[in-house]
């Protein structure tokens, strides 16, 4: 059987390459894979492509991947007011960004981890959003067409893990985690306990073990924002 | 939709269908010096628009206030693009759990019934017809009810869309709550929006420190005023063309 654990964070990080497109979970300082975050910053993978719902909060999160400009374009839906380094390199013209909205963020995330090509939305019709997107009329509606979002790695967080990789997340930190885990080629899940196959109760696993490939056990920082 | 009732109330008699003059520069000088409602009173205001058992998205700002000033008997499940439904009040001093926070990162409470899901299905709640109510902050709406909000144009930074998007496009009865003019000014009740765009034709109802208006087919529909204003000083304020049908009451707060 496949061997998911990972001894230390910098081991599950340690072959990503520079230029990987890299889905990063969390929101709202919840659910933010922080260890794995700062071990991909003493990696010092360059050229990323982010996809996130924000860009960091001051150093925190992903913060400090931009300040040490690792990440070369982000697909973010609301950077937020305290992603100071992501704006200061924004500005520079040393990062670019596609804003997409939060929740065809999701499905088009979620297209890709479902083997869809693509799927057609009201959301976002006759904005800034719909520039260069396909525009057709359904149902007597207006709609764009939104392709899948890929990635090579999903770095998430997790509450619990079996050693299988069934994963289990507290309260409000799920958000954009589950959902990660199932459009990436490589999900890698830092989490606060890891337990035995069998432990957790199958009605209570939130993402399945086929979508996680690597498990890590976080050891420091919870919330870094 | 309950609670949409009010929207349609049809004046007895024969409704007078009055159009009042957009205002000239004097006036308006003399309209922006005017007291007006504070960002609480608005809140306050769109509060009694959530009918009880509602399933409600609160935005930024403004709208943001509005849990407070929920009606004791009523019980409105309050939605998070997080992924939570049925948020209660905000965490006090000690009680915080930094997993449990709102689309501000607030740290909040629950009540009973609430639940946890995953931002997919937050957003699915949203575009879906799902939300009965939405609240969301404004920088312009239209005469069609399209509404700007995310971005001011020549901003240096990058905006952020968030879940505006989603919500605009899905909730059954979308409500704009916002100043009524700019810092300078201007009105925010405009023909056409000339910020960057949300969405079109989504906005029903637009609650500002001046008024509560309708966006229906026909136009722009004043419902309330504030105190101390009447019609014709809200049009000196406004971008389009105000329809009265009725003599106009001031907002209520109970």
């Amino acid at each position: 059987m496949k061997q998911k654990l990972y001894a230390s964070l910098d081991e599950a990080v340690a072959d990503i390459p520079d230029g990987a497109q890299i889905m990063f979970g969390g929101f709202g300082g919840a659910g933010f894979p922080n260890n794995l975050i700062q071990a991909l910053a003493r990696k010092g993978t360059k050229n990323i492509t982010a996809v996130s719902n924000n860009c960091g909060t001051r150093e925190g999160e992903l913060g400090l991947m931009f300040k040490n400009n690792q990440i070369k374009h982000v697909i973010a839906s609301f950077p937020g007011p305290h992603a100071n380094y992501f704006q200061e390199r924004f500005a520079a013209k040393e990062v670019t960004l596609e804003l997409v909205p939060q929740g065809i963020l999701c499905e088009r995330m979620r297209a890709a981890g479902a083997g869809l090509q693509g799927f057609y939305t009201t959301v976002g019709v006759g904005t800034e959003v719909a520039e260069g997107k396909e525009e057709r009329l359904l149902e007597g509606e207006r709609c764009i067409l939104e392709l899948p979002i890929h990635a090579d790695y999903a770095l998430i967080k997790a509450q619990q893990a079996d050693e299988l990789g069934n994963l289990t997340y507290r309260l409000a930190a799920r958000n954009f985690n589950p959902i990660m885990a199932m459009a990436a080629k490589t999900t890698i899940a830092e989490v606060e306990e890891i337990v035995p196959v069998g432990t957790i109760d199958p009605e209570h696993v939130m993402t399945p073990a086929i979508f996680v490939h690597r498990i890590v056990q976080a050891k420091g920082l919870r919330y870094a924002g | 939709m309950p609670g949409n009732g009010i929207h349609e109330k049809v004046m007895p008699g024969n409704a007078i269908q009055q159009k009042v003059m957009p205002g000239n520069a004097i006036q308006q000088k003399v309209m922006l010096a005017k007291p007006r409602l504070a960002r609480e009173q608005i809140a306050q205001r769109a509060a009694l628009e959530l009918p009880d058992g509602a399933y409600v998205n609160l935005g930024w700002g403004i709208p943001n206030l509005i849990a407070d000033y929920l009606p004791k008997e009523i019980t409105v499940y309050f939605h998070s693009e997080n992924g939570i439904l049925g948020m209660g009040r905000r965490a006090k001093s000690g009680e915080e759990d930094f997993d449990q926070v709102d689309a501000m990162k607030v740290p909040v409470t629950l009540i009973p019934g609430a639940s946890f899901f995953h931002q997919a299905d937050a957003h699915l709640m949203s575009r879906g017809g799902h939300l009965d109510v939405a609240v969301l902050g404004g920088f312009q709406v239209s005469e069609k009810g399209d509404l700007s909000n995310w971005k001011i144009p020549g901003a240096k930074d990058s905006g952020g869309i968030g879940g505006a998007m989603d919500i605009a496009a899905g909730a059954k009865t979308l409500i704009v709550c916002m100043e009524h003019t700019t810092k300078d000014g201007a009105p925010k009740i405009v023909k056409k929006c000339t910020y960057p765009l949300t969405g079109l034709a989504c906005v029903d109802t637009i609650i500002t420190d001046l008024a509560v208006i309708d966006v229906k087919p026909e136009g722009l529909i004043l419902r309330e005023v504030a105190r101390g204003w009447t019609a014709e000083e809200v049009q000196v304020l406004t971008g389009v063309q105000l329809i009265v049908r009725q003599q106009i009451p001031e907002m209520s707060f109970a």
